[in-house]
C-alpha cells in the first residue's frame, strides 16, 4: 500500500504541474529569484517599503496605469502600507473625482474622499490606446497576479511545497531592470522596446525609470535610508503592487499557520481515537501502526 | 437503506414520529450500524472527503453569491470586491476556488481506487454507472464555474469549449448560438452559466445520494474484493469504526486543503484569469483547469475536430461500460498480477495525457498526446476484455476475516474473539 500511496501521491505532484508547464513556449528570460519581505508563511509587507512603492507608483506609473479597485482607504488598513488616516485624507483630497448627478442633473467633480477608489488615469481603454500609441497600460490593481514566468520541471512541484509564489513579483522586477540595447540585427517596430523579459522582448512601455528619478523620504542623517536607483525603485513598486494585489496576505498567512496548527493537533487526537477504538476490535489491519 | 436497522426509539416522541416517518431509523441503519467490511484501508476514506468536499462547496459557494455580480461588465469587479471589502471573502474565494481542485484530486484517487479493486464489477455496475454521472456533472459544474470570474482564461476557456459543440454537422452551429445566446460568448453566457453552476452541484447532491443509497445496498467493496460472508466475522459497524476513520481522513485531507488556501491559494490557477475577459485579445495559450487536462490532450489529439470531440466524450462514456468490458471475475488487483501493472501503465498513462494537455499542441508532444490517446482505449477496449481470458488469478482468501488473520494487515490475535462477537454493543 505504500508503493500505492507514493505513486499516487506523484500522479497528484504531475497532475498539478500540468498547468505550469503550458507557459514553457512563451519566451523572455527567466527572471532572477528577489527576496521578499512577504514570501514563505510569515512573511508580512515592509511597511516603509509599500510606502515608497507608493510613492513611485504616484509619481511615474500613475501617469499611464490605473490603479482602480484600490481605494484610499485602504492605504491606511492594517497589512498595508498604513498611511495614517490623516495621510489618506490629505492623499485622496488632492484628487479629483467625479460624483453626481446633483439636484440639477449634472455630474460634477469634487475633492476625493478615503471611501473613493483611484481615478482612472485614462477614461477608457481606447483613450489609453490613443495615447500610448495603441498599447494599453495594464491596470495595476492586480496585475503582481496577473504575471508569471514558466518555472519547467521539476521546480513547479517543489513550489507548492516551498511556498514559492513570487513570480509575478520577481518577472515585474526583472522587467523593470530589464531594457537594454537591442541586440545587434534586432529591428523594433516604432514605438517598441527591447526589453529581456518581456515574452518577445519587445515592449510599448519605454524604460520608466531612472536613478534618482523619485526622492525617498530622509532618515535621521539627511539622507534617504535606501538607495535611490533603479533597482531600489522596482522592488519597491512591485512590493506596492503585491500589496494592491493581495492586501489581504498578512491576514491570511497569520490565519493559515493557526488553522493548520489546528488541524494538526485535531488530527492527532482523532488518530489516538480511532487507534483506541479500533482495538476493540483488534486493531485496524489498513494502519501502518 | 437496508434491514440493518436496529433502531428502536426510545422516547415517546421518537416512536410517534418513526411510526409515521422513519427517518431516524434510516440514518441509523446507513450512518450507524451499517456493517462496513473491517479491511477497509484509507483509500475507502475519499467517499467521505468528497462528501465534505461537496458540502464545503455548496456554503462557500452560497454565500459568494450573495456578492457576486453576473454580468459581464461587473463580474471581474466584483470577484475584485469579494477578495478586497468583503469580511473574509478572499477566505472564502480561496477556498471555493482551491475546493474545486481539492474535490477533483479526491475524486480521481476515488476513481482510482475503485478502478484498481474492481468496485465496479457485479453487483455494483448501478453504483459505478452513478459515480460516472456525478463525475460529469462535475466537470461541468467545475467549467462553469471557471467562466464566472470573468477573467481572460475563462473566457476564452468557454469560448474554446463551447465551440467544440460547432463540430457536430448540421446541428452545431445552432447548438453553439443556443450555448451562447448569442454569436459569440457574452453577457447572456455568463448568465447562464451562472445560473447552471448553482443549479448542478445540486443535482450533484441528489445523485451522490442514489450512489449512496446504492452503495448501502450491495454493501462496500474491500480490498481483498471477497464479498462479506459473516456479517459478524467480516465486518464492523459503521460507527464508530468508520466515523472515527473517516474523520480522521478527513482532517488530514484539510491540513492539505489548508496549505493551498492559506499559502499558495493562486498555484493551480492561471495567472491569466487575473486579466480581464478581453475579446479582442487571445491568450498565448489557451489551457483549461488542471483536471480536464487529460481529456484536452485527448481532444487535441485527434486531427479532425468532430473525431476529437467524439474522443474526449468517449473516454469519459467508456468508463461507463467498464463492468462489462472487464471480463475478469476477481475484483481486486492484489489477486491479479497482471492487471495490476496494466493498472499503473494506463494511471501513467492517463498523467502523461494530463503533461500533454498543458504542453503547446506541436512537434513531438502531438505524436506522444496520440500514442497515449490509441493506449487510453485500448486499455478498455482491448488489455481489459483478453485480460480476463488470460490472466491466472492468485487464489483467493476464503473470507475478508481470513485474509486479515493471513497477514495482510495487523489484525493480530484478539480478531476471532469477543471484539468481532460483539463489536460495540456499549456505545
Amino acid at each position: 500500500m505504500k508503493k500505492t500511496t507514493l505513486l499516487i501521491a506523484g500522479a497528484i505532484a504531475a497532475f498539478l504541474s500540468a498547468p505550469v508547464a503550458a507557459f514553457a513556449a512563451e519566451g523572455g528570460a527567466t527572471p532572477p529569484r528577489q527576496s521578499w519581505s512577504f514570501a514563505g508563511p510569515f512573511g508580512t509587507y515592509d511597511r516603509a517599503q509599500l510606502q515608497r512603492g507608493f510613492k513611485v507608483y504616484k509619481e511615474v506609473c500613475a501617469a499611464c496605469h490605473s490603479l482602480s479597485m484600490v481605494s484610499f482607504r485602504n492605504l491606511a488598513q492594517p497589512g498595508g502600507p498604513e498611511f495614517s488616516r490623516g495621510q489618506v485624507e490629505a492623499l485622496a483630497a488632492t484628487y479629483q473625482v467625479t460624483d453626481g448627478p446633483n439636484d440639477a442633473g449634472e455630474m460634477f467633480q469634487r475633492p476625493g474622499r478615503p471611501a473613493d477608489k483611484f481615478p482612472k488615469a485614462f477614461p477608457n481603454e481606447n483613450a489609453a490606446r490613443a495615447a500610448n500609441g495603441g498599447a494599453y497600460p495594464p491596470d495595476f490593481s492586480v496585475l503582481a497576479k496577473a504575471r508569471t514566468y514558466s518555472r519547467g520541471f521539476p521546480w513547479f512541484i517543489l513550489d507548492a511545497v516551498t511556498q514559492y509564489q513570487e513570480h509575478g513579483p520577481d518577472y515585474i522586477v526583472a522587467l523593470l531592470n530589464g531594457y537594454v540595447e537591442p541586440p545587434a540585427g534586432v529591428t523594433l517596430a516604432p514605438g517598441q522596446h527591447y526589453n529581456l523579459y518581456m515574452p518577445g522582448n519587445a515592449i510599448a512601455m519605454a524604460k520608466p525609470l531612472s536613478d534618482g528619478q523619485v526622492e525617498y523620504p530622509k532618515g535621521q542623517d539627511g539622507r534617504a535610508p535606501v538607495p535611490e536607483t533603479v533597482a531600489q525603485y522596482a522592488k519597491d513598486v512591485t512590493a506596492f503592487m503585491m500589496w494592491a494585489a493581495e492586501p489581504h496576505m498578512e491576514a491570511r498567512k497569520q490565519m493559515g499557520f493557526k488553522v493548520i496548527i489546528f488541524l494538526i493537533v485535531f488530527a492527532g487526537l482523532l488518530y489516538f481515537t480511532k487507534k483506541k477504538i479500533w482495538a476493540r476490535a483488534g486493531g485496524d489491519p489498513a494502519s501502518v501502526a | 437503506m437496508e434491514s440493518h436497522s436496529t433502531y428502536v426509539p426510545k422516547s415517546g416522541f421518537a416512536k410517534w414520529f418513526e411510526s409515521r416517518l422513519p427517518v431516524a431509523g434510516l440514518v441509523h441503519s446507513s450512518f450507524i450500524a451499517f456493517p462496513v467490511p473491517r479491511n477497509l484501508n484509507y483509500f475507502w476514506t475519499f467517499g467521505a472527503i468528497l462528501m465534505f468536499m461537496l458540502i464545503a462547496q455548496i456554503v462557500t459557494g452560497i454565500v459568494l453569491v450573495m456578492h457576486y455580480t453576473p454580468e459581464a461588465t461587473k463580474a471581474f469587479a466584483s470577484v475584485e470586491h469579494i477578495m478586497r471589502d468583503v469580511n473574509y471573502g478572499w477566505l472564502l474565494r480561496y477556498l471555493h476556488a482551491n475546493g474545486a481542485s481539492m474535490f477533483f484530486i479526491a475524486v480521481y484517487i476515488h476513481i482510482a481506487r475503485g478502478l484498481y479493486y474492481g468496485s465496479y464489477k457485479a453487483p455494483r455496475e448501478v453504483l459505478w454507472i452513478l459515480g460516472v454521472i456525478i463525475f460529469l456533472l462535475m466537470m461541468a459544474t467545475a467549467f462553469m464555474g471557471y467562466v464566472l470570474p470573468w477573467g481572460q482564461m475563462s473566457f476564452w476557456g468557454a469560448t474554446v469549449i463551447t465551440n467544440l459543440f460547432g463540430a457536430f454537422p448540421v446541428i452545431g452551429d445552432p447548438i453553439v448560438t443556443w450555448l451562447w445566446g448569442g454569436y459569440a460568448v457574452d453577457n447572456p453566457t455568463l448568465n447562464r452559466f451562472f445560473s447552471l453552476h448553482y443549479l448542478l452541484p445540486f443535482m450533484i447532491l441528489g445523485v451522490v445520494v442514489l450512489h449512496v443509497w446504492a452503495l448501502h445496498h450491495v454493501g462496500q467493496n474491500n480490498p481483498t474484493g471477497v464479498e462479506v460472508k459473516s456479517v459478524k466475522k467480516d465486518t464492523l459497524p459503521f460507527t464508530p469504526y468508520a466515523t472515527v476513520k473517516d474523520a480522521f481522513a478527513v482532517v488530514c485531507f484539510f491540513i492539505f486543503f489548508a496549505w493551498f488556501v492559506f499559502y499558495i491559494p493562486n498555484y493551480l490557477g492561471h495567472a491569466d484569469n487575473y486579466i480581464e475577459a478581453n475579446a479582442a485579445v487571445t491568450p498565448a495559450h489557451i489551457v483549461p483547469e488542471w483536471y480536464f487536462l487529460p481529456f484536452y490532450a485527448i481532444l487535441r489529439a485527434i486531427p479532425s475536430k468532430l473525431g476529437g470531440v467524439i474522443a474526449m466524450f468517449g473516454s469519459i462514456a467508456i468508463l461507463a461500460f467498464l463492468p462489462w468490458l472487464d471480463t475478469s471475475r476477481v475484483r481486486s488487483s492484489t489477486y491479479r498480477p497482471l492487471y495490476k501493472q496494466f493498472f499503473w501503465v494506463f494511471i501513467a498513462c492517463v498523467i502523461g495525457l494530463g503533461y500533454l494537455g498543458g504542453a503547446p499542441a506541436e512537434g513531438g508532444y502531438v505524436i506522444a498526446a496520440r500514442i497515449l490517446t490509441a493506449y487510453y482505449f485500448a486499455h478498455f477496449l482491448i488489455v481489459l476484455p483478453l485480460l480476463g481470458l488470460f490472466e491466472t488469478p492468485k487464489p483467493l482468501p476464503n473470507s475478508i476475516a481470513e485474509s486479515v488473520l493471513d497477514g495482510h494487515g495487523h489484525g493480530g490475535p484478539a480478531l476471532a474473539t469477543g471484539a468481532t462477537a460483539a463489536p460495540d454493543r456499549k456505545s
